[in-house]
Parts: structure tokens; sequence; C-alpha cells
């Protein structure tokens, strides 16, 4: 192919680069069944770990009889704490400044949790002698009510005895974590007591689990000649794992290589350090042989990291026009038996402090009490930017509920108090400096793609058909205008464990101009071997055919905290960007000496430098690759290579408007999502494929927490929906079709204005399907209901509303 | 424990083994076999990652013993590539559609859809979706899902009729 005979949109478009609808090179594999996932590692001589777990919520462990278990042929090895406790591994430290048994050290905190691993030669023989491993419990007190734990007498933390010095500051009674307050509750609270209307309400956002389909798991190989640990696992955070297995093993971290197979799915589940591994690792160390451990279905729902359990005390104030004045919050948050949240260190609440939203509020304040409990530790972000999605659900809620006090349409009081096009950079009154956005633009598109008049006026038609005894089914229409704060983050205030949260990529390319990429983060789903070879391919002019993706081994790709968050794209595609113009910088002087020109006289277009006002005369990017590696260049070094660490200036904030129109039968509490419309801003849009199947599966995951999916506890603190029969997943069969649509408003300070879309679609979604609900409720008197909304949830509001005769 | 012969058929290749009574068929196929497509999501029947074919039925094999088929015919996701390498239409027509993200409930997915497309070579959407509600995706939320078996029900039956 003649470089020369191709217009410059046919060269744009032979790139695949940013804006294409590339398809996914990762698929060729899965689509075979050819991927690698953690399972599906196998080496020479492995183990099987399983765990012996507690049936009770609170309970003192007396003793621990491995005798009959140590009897099974094919058993190596059975570790309790009293096994760790000599390496100093019984405990391991949480993400958020706690630390958590490894395996319980004199008693257990939840249902589930970890009293001693087993050690045997398959997964068969490891299950059969868990079952023999013999435990004495003398049962404790139990508290599942975070409201009740603040007020019991009961200790859960004896560890933690007398320290009235928490992680995050003091702690007011033993069961109680932390405080974290932002804004300036003085002014807020002589806001509210002036105010022509105040609305006030709990919102709870209840426990679930981001429940990936492939559950976590690792295997652990500790090479006693060399001295290496390699660790493959589920790791959302491969880099992160490294050094925490360094910090807490006291390998040195040279030894220790961290390697993030295929991952089945993360949504946050794999973010955190869980004992499996660490129990892993040991085992591998004491046998000299890889050990692997893969939790089951059971284990990860009862084990391995819930989400959300916010209790959102709120109040809202405004004028009687609808102007909204000032916004109050008291969360009470249930982590759990430890404090096991996944946030960044100086954000104990994460990002909660978003919870003004899309709207332009003068005047705010958030408290947030972190309390201990006996149900499983976790807290991280399901399909969330750390906590985004309970503070977009608490104003999305009470945004509705003010609207009821001012006897408003929630569309219009939204639309008056969004921040305006013109306020951005937006100051926010609890702390954060929104980047872009047009909300009135998003919101007004939304509205008249659904034809909101129209199906108001349905909704009427449909309140006197129903008070007529016409029908039995009512309307709702779920309104959510939602923002995100997404990528983190600034090293100036974000880090995990005192690791800043930048990310990197280093590019390499190849003499032929091809080109390898590597980077800090690890796809899930994602796509990034897709899209991240978009932004080079646009960035470099090499088609992004040709470039080849790795993450996930620590000893290849360079450091970098990982994916979750939507921070990917915001920080490691920032990096991506910036790595490949330190190459295209260096391109443009190879190809200034090959055209023997000055620097400044050739410009880039598209995947070449020309001379300026000369285009005939130029190099193409494979041109300049080959002479990178074969011409002597005075003052250039040979090769084309570049490494970029990028530390964001802000976060981003992406934005969306979404609308649910959902048809309820007041009789058995059955809802169907009629229309569900999707329209999301997430600036520079780099793989709209890829935009588009991110938003079904995040709106999906949405309809599952709004519509039925829990992680419920009897008082006794038993979980109750341990299984896929009990922990609703949506099949095919419930879940409806969406309709996307989007805006484009870039980020002002990423490289490519992009912003992240993966969680958007939760963080919008569940206000969506849930505002649905109560709007079909609304005329006949319900102001706020907790979700899930299962069908017997719903059959309840009826029922309350006296609906049923 | 004693362990018993097994023989099977998988992806038309005769193998034989020991397993125990107990063993489930997703293990055997896995670990003795390597055919690790099919993957294990809940061990309870209810995900169908483990989807694979057995004498012409969609069957959960986390839930199987491997004693219960001797002697079946089985194909999982790995047979259904075409013979000279390349991707088979539901897998083609998977990736053309952006219908799997993760990749982990893909070989249980495009192995059932095989099956439905045998049971019912022209299905509407409502069947698709009622057809494959026995498997579980976290990621897609189905929409490309149904897109992308729609598609396959029109080539393949394309190619059928083009064979005719």
């Amino acid at each position: 192919m003649n470089d020369q005979t191709l217009t410059p949109e046919e060269r744009v478009a032979n790139l695949k680069g940013m804006g294409s609808s590339r398809k996914r090179v990762e698929d060729v594999r899965f689509t075979q069944g050819k991927g690698n996932y953690v399972d599906d590692i196998k080496m020479d001589g492995m183990l099987f770990g399983a765990f012996v777990r507690s049936p009770y919520a609170h309970a003192r462990v007396v003793s621990v009889n491995k005798e009959a278990a140590m009897a099974i042929p094919g058993v190596v090895a059975v570790l309790t704490a009293e096994d760790l406790a000599p390496l100093g591994l019984h405990w391991m430290p949480t993400l958020a400044g706690d630390k958590q048994m490894v395996l319980a050290d004199g008693k257990v905190l939840f249902q589930g949790q970890e009293v001693a691993y087993v050690v045997a030669e398959n997964r068969y023989v490891a299950a059969d002698a868990a079952e023999l491993v013999e435990v004495d419990y003398e049962e404790l007190p139990v508290l599942t009510d975070p409201f009740e734990a603040l007020k019991s007498d009961v200790v859960l933390r004896e560890d933690l005895a007398g320290q009235t010095e928490g992680a995050h500051g003091p702690r007011k009674h033993h069961n109680h974590i932390f405080t974290w307050e932002q804004g300036d509750k003085d002014a807020t609270e002589a806001v509210l007591g002036e105010a022509d209307v105040v609305a006030e309400e709990m919102v709870y956002y209840h426990r679930t689990h981001p429940c990936p389909l492939e559950t976590c798991g690792c295997v652990a190989s500790m090479d006693k000649v060399t001295g290496k640990l390699t660790l493959y696992g589920t790791f959302q955070a491969p880099h992160a794992i490294r050094t925490v297995v360094s910090l807490i093993s006291g390998l040195a971290e040279h030894n220790i290589r961290v390697i993030s197979p295929d991952i089945g799915g993360g949504f946050g589940n794999k973010v955190g350090a869980y004992a499996g591994y660490v129990c892993s690792v040991v085992a591998s160390i004491v046998t000299g042989q890889p050990v692997k451990w893969v939790e089951n279905r059971m284990e990860n729902l009862m084990s391995t990291a819930f989400a959300r359990d916010y209790w959102m005390q709120g109040k809202i104030a405004a004028t009687k026009d609808g102007k909204i004045t000032g916004l109050w919050c008291h969360t009470t948050a249930d982590h759990g038996g430890f404090d096991a949240c996944a946030d960044p260190t100086k954000f104990p609440a994460g990002f909660m402090n978003i919870c003004t939203g899309s709207y332009d509020i003068p005047t705010a304040y958030l408290a947030v009490d972190g309390v201990y409990t006996n149900k499983a530790p976790g807290g991280v972000a399901y399909r969330c930017s750390f906590r985004v999605t309970e503070a977009a659900y608490f104003i999305e809620r009470m945004i509705e509920v003010l609207a009821i006090k001012l006897n408003m349409d929630a569309a219009e009081l939204r639309r008056i108090n969004f921040i305006r096009k013109d306020q951005f950079p937006y100051q926010s009154a609890l702390g954060w400096e929104y980047d872009s956005g047009d909300y009135h633009t998003a919101w007004d598109k939304a509205l008249k793609a659904v034809d909101y008049e129209g199906l108001r006026a349905e909704q009427a038609q449909r309140i006197e058909d129903f008070k007529a005894g016409k029908t039995r089914k009512l309307l709702g229409i779920g309104l959510t205008h939602f923002t995100e704060i997404v990528g983190a983050g600034p090293v100036k205030n974000c880090d995990i464990l005192g690791l800043g949260m930048f990310d990197s990529c280093e590019i390499r390319i190849h003499p032929t101009g091809s080109a390898i990429a590597r980077l800090g983060t690890i796809s899930q789903g994602q796509g990034h071997a897709t899209t991240f070879a978009q932004i080079i391919a646009s960035e470099i002019g090499l088609p992004a055919d040709d470039i080849t993706l790795e993450e996930g081994d620590t000893d290849t790709a360079p450091y970098g905290l990982g994916t979750y968050g939507s921070r990917s794209t915001p920080v490691a595609g920032a990096a991506t960007a910036m790595a490949a113009r330190k190459i295209r910088a260096k391109a443009q002087m190879i190809a200034a000496y090959l055209l023997e020109v000055h620097d400044n006289d050739v410009e880039w277009d598209v995947d070449r430098f020309s001379v300026k006002g000369a285009p005939e005369r130029f190099k193409t990017m494979k041109e300049i690759a080959f002479a990178a590696y074969n011409q002597a260049i005075p003052g250039l070094e040979p090769g084309l290579e570049a490494v970029s660490y990028y530390d964001p200036p802000n976060m981003t904030y992406p934005f969306g408007a979404y609308i649910c129109v959902m048809e309820i039968d007041v009789d058995t509490g059955e809802w169907d999502v009629r229309q569900f419309y999707a329209l999301d801003d997430c600036g520079t849009r780099i793989n709209p494929m890829i935009i588009e199947g991110q938003v079904h599966g995040g709106v999906t995951e949405a309809l599952a927490i709004a519509m039925g999916q829990e992680i419920a506890y009897d008082e006794m603190g038993n979980m109750k929906t341990a299984t896929l029969m009990d922990f609703f997943l949506p099949t095919a069969w419930e879940t409806p079709n969406y309709t996307t649509d989007h805006t484009v408003t870039p980020s002002p300070h990423h490289p490519i204005g992009a912003k992240g879309v993966g969680e958007s679609p939760n963080v919008g979604g569940v206000p969506a399907f849930s505002n649905a609900v109560h709007d079909a409720f609304r005329p006949f008197g319900l102001v706020q209901s907790h979700m899930p909304h299962d069908h017997w949830r719903i059959w309840k509001i009826a029922n309350g509303l006296g609906m049923h005769g | 424990m004693s362990k018993m012969h097994v023989k099977l058929t998988v992806n038309g290749k005769q193998v034989e083994g020991l397993a125990e009574p107990r063993t489930l068929l997703i293990h055997f196929l896995r670990e003795d076999l390597k055919i690790t497509g099919p993957h294990i999501g809940c061990e309870t029947s209810h995900c169908g990652a483990c989807t694979v074919d057995i004498d012409g039925k969609s069957v959960k094999s986390c839930t199987t013993f491997v004693a219960q088929v001797n002697g079946a015919d089985i194909t999982t996701v790995e047979g259904l590539t075409n013979d000279d390498g390349s991707l088979g239409v539901l897998q083609e027509m998977f990736r053309e559609h952006h219908g799997l993200q993760c990749g982990f409930c893909t070989p249980g997915m495009i192995t059932r859809a095989h099956r439905l497309l045998q049971e019912n070579p022209n299905p509407t959407e409502e069947d698709i979706r009622f057809g494959m509600s026995g498997n579980l995706c976290r990621c897609t939320g189905y929409q490309n899902i149904v897109k992308a078996i729609a598609a396959s029900a029109d080539m393949l039956n394309a190619q059928k009729e083009a064979a005719e």
C-alpha cells in the first residue's frame, strides 16, 4: 500500500484509534475458552488450600483440634493462628488502617470468618479434611445493628480495648471506628434553621456484594532455590499486592512477582488483600510447593468484600421556589468486624463528600461514623468510585423527597438547581473542584428523548384509571442526574497504604514499527488491550492492531495502583497518552534529521511527520521507528521507547442523565422496566462500542442492587443470602434493553479529555430504578422506602398505603 | 477412595481416565483433561459458567458426576471452533456484537447458545432471553449477547440455505 495514495481520513481509519468502535482483541481467546484465569493455572506438585470457617457470628474459639484432619491421607498441613503467630502473620493490615485476623485469634467476629487453613494434595481431600477439623466455640452476644452496636456494652474488638484513637481520629465508643466530618456544620445548621422548607429523611443503602462471576483466588509458588515467590491471583491492584506481601512477609520486594492473569470480573471485590492469599503464601513457603486457593461462591458472598451498608440521615433546605440552600448528612456506616474498606487513606468514607451531586448547593455538612458489627468486613467500591454510589443515591433520593415537600416536579427541581455550565470549574461546598460539565444540555436532551411531558400525562391517566378500578398497575418515572468523581487520584491527597495513586505506562516501539505497551492497571473485562492501544494509535500513528498491551505482571509492568474506581482511563489512560507523546517528540527529531530540516520545520500529520509547506516530503512513524534502530543520529540515543508516571492534577467528573419507566403491579409487587434511557457524558470517547457495553453492564448491576440483591443477616448474624439461589443476579429474562445516548464535555485537565465510564451506569442506575418505584407510589403518599425493592417489599409498600382494599 | 474407569467422547475425541465416584464432571474436564473453557462460578447450577453439551442437551457440569455420564458425547466451547482453527459462527458473532467482557461466562454462554439454536433455529428475542436464562453474566447486561445469538441464527440459517 502506497501511503501517498491514501487520504488523511483513510489513514486515520487505518489506525483504528480513538473514536473507533474497534472490535476487542481479547475476544479471540475468550470465545474459544482459551482465557487463562487463576483456577486454570496448573503447576507440578500443586497443593490445594481450603478454609475451616466459623458457623458463629461472634464466639470465642476455645480450641482447634487438627488430629482427625491430619490423619487423612493426602493432608499436608492444617494452619491455625497459633502457627502463623511466630511469623507475625496471624493478623494483617487492612487498606483502611485497621488490622484483620488472618486466622481466628481467640475469637471470631463474623459468620464465615477464617479459623483454620487446610493444605492437601487435591481440592477434594482439602474439603474432607476441613470438615474434620474440630473447633470448640463459646458463643458471645451478637451485634448486627450498627445503632445498637454503638450503645452496647458488648466489646467486639477486644484487641482494641482502651484505644481511644483510631486510624482516622478519636473513637467515641468501643464499637466505634471513626468520625469523618466535611463542610461547615454551624453554617449548615444555620441555613436549615432559617429555610422556608426543610425535607428530612433516612436513606438506607443496603449491604450488597460485587459478586463477580469468578470468585477470588490465588496460586502461591515459592521457589526455594532462587528464593523467589510468584503469586498469581485475582488482583485488581497487583503492584499494591506485591508491596503489601513484602511488608507483611518480610520478603524483599524484588523477590516477589505478582501476576494477575485474566480476571473474571472484579467490580471492587478483588481490590483487597484476603486471608486466603496470606495463608497460601505461608503454605507455599512452608511446603516448598505451589499452593492454590480458590474460594467457592458461598465463601465469596460470606467473607470477601461486601459493599454499601450506609444509613444516611439527610436534611435538605430550600426556598419556597425550590432553590436549594443547604444539605446536611449524617451517615452511620456498618463496616463489619474489621475496617477493611478500600478507600484512599485520607478518605475513610471514600468520596461520600460528593453528596452535593450535580447541584449548586452553597452550604453543606457531612459526618460519617464508622461502626463495628458482627458482619463480614469489606466496604469496597462495588462498580463505583469509593462511596460515590452511596452519595449519588442519597442526593437523588433527597431531591425527590424535597420535590414532594415542595409539591414540585422533580425534573424541574433538578433543572433549577444544576450547576450551570459557566460555573465550571466549580468549587463544591464539601471541597471538590468539578472539572467540567454541561448538565442542562444533558438533562434537556434526556427529557426530550423519552417525551417526559407525554410520560407524565400517561401517568396521570393511569392514576385516574387505577382509582376508577380499571387497572392494578402503576407507572413510575425514575429520574436521575448524577455526577461522579473518579480517577483517583492526585498523589497530594490520594494514597493507599502510603502509595500515591498515580499510574503508569511504558511503550516500546519495535524496529519494524509495531509496539508493546505495559501499564500499571489490570483489565477485568473492560477491554484495556483494545482501548489503550487505540490511544497510542492516535497519538503516534501506528495501527492499534500492531500494538500489544500487557498488564498485570509486576516483573514487567511499571508500578501502578491498579484498576478500580474508574481510574484506568483517567489515570493510566493519561499516562499512556503522555508516554506516547514522549515518543512522538523523539520521533519528531528523528524525522527532522532524516528530512534534513530543523526540528521545528516538521509537523505531525496522522501517522507521519511532514515538512511544513511541503507535505509530499514526510517520514511515516514506521520509517522513523526503523531509523531509531539503524541510524546514528547526532545527539540522540538509539531506540524508541518511553515511560510515563502520571500524577493527575485533579479527579475527573463524569455525569449523566438516566430515566427509567417502570410498570408495577400493586397486588403482586412485580415490576417490569418498560424503558430505560441512559445518557452518559464521559468526556472524550475512546471506543463507543465498549462504552455502550459498560453502560449495559453497569445498569444491569444497578437493576440487581435496586430491585433485589442484598447481603442479609438474621439477628444471630447468620448470613441469609450466601448462594445464588438467594442472592439476586438478574438473568437475561428480567433484564431490559437499554437505550444509550451521550453528550461530550471533555475534561480540561486530562491529556485526551477522557473521564472514565465503567462505573457511571451503576452510580446513576440505582437511583433511577429506586426513584421509579417511589415515583409510582408518590401520588398515594409514599415518601421513602428502603431498597432492595423486591416483589415482597413493593407489595408491602402497596399494602402499607392501603391499596389492597 | 477407589476409582472408576471413565470413557467419554469430548469434542470428538475418545478419552478415558480414572475418577472417584464423587468426582464432578467439571473437575474431570478441567483438571484431568485440561479442558479449562468451562468455568466454575457457583457450584449450585445457577450461573451456567460450567455449561457443556452432553448427548445433545445443555448440562451444568458443576453438579454432574463424571460417573453419571460415562460413555457420553460431550462438547465444550473448545469444540465449537471451526476445524481450520477459525472462530465458529457463535464465537465470531459474540466478538462482532461485543457479547462478552471479562469472558468468564462466555464459554458456558456460547455452549448453551449452540444448543439453543439447535432446539430453535429461528428464535425470537423472547425465546433467546428465556432460553439463555440459565446462564448468568455480570458484565454485559445481556443486550449484546441476545444480539449476538440472533445474528448467529441468521448466519447459520443463511449457511444452511446456501448448502441446500
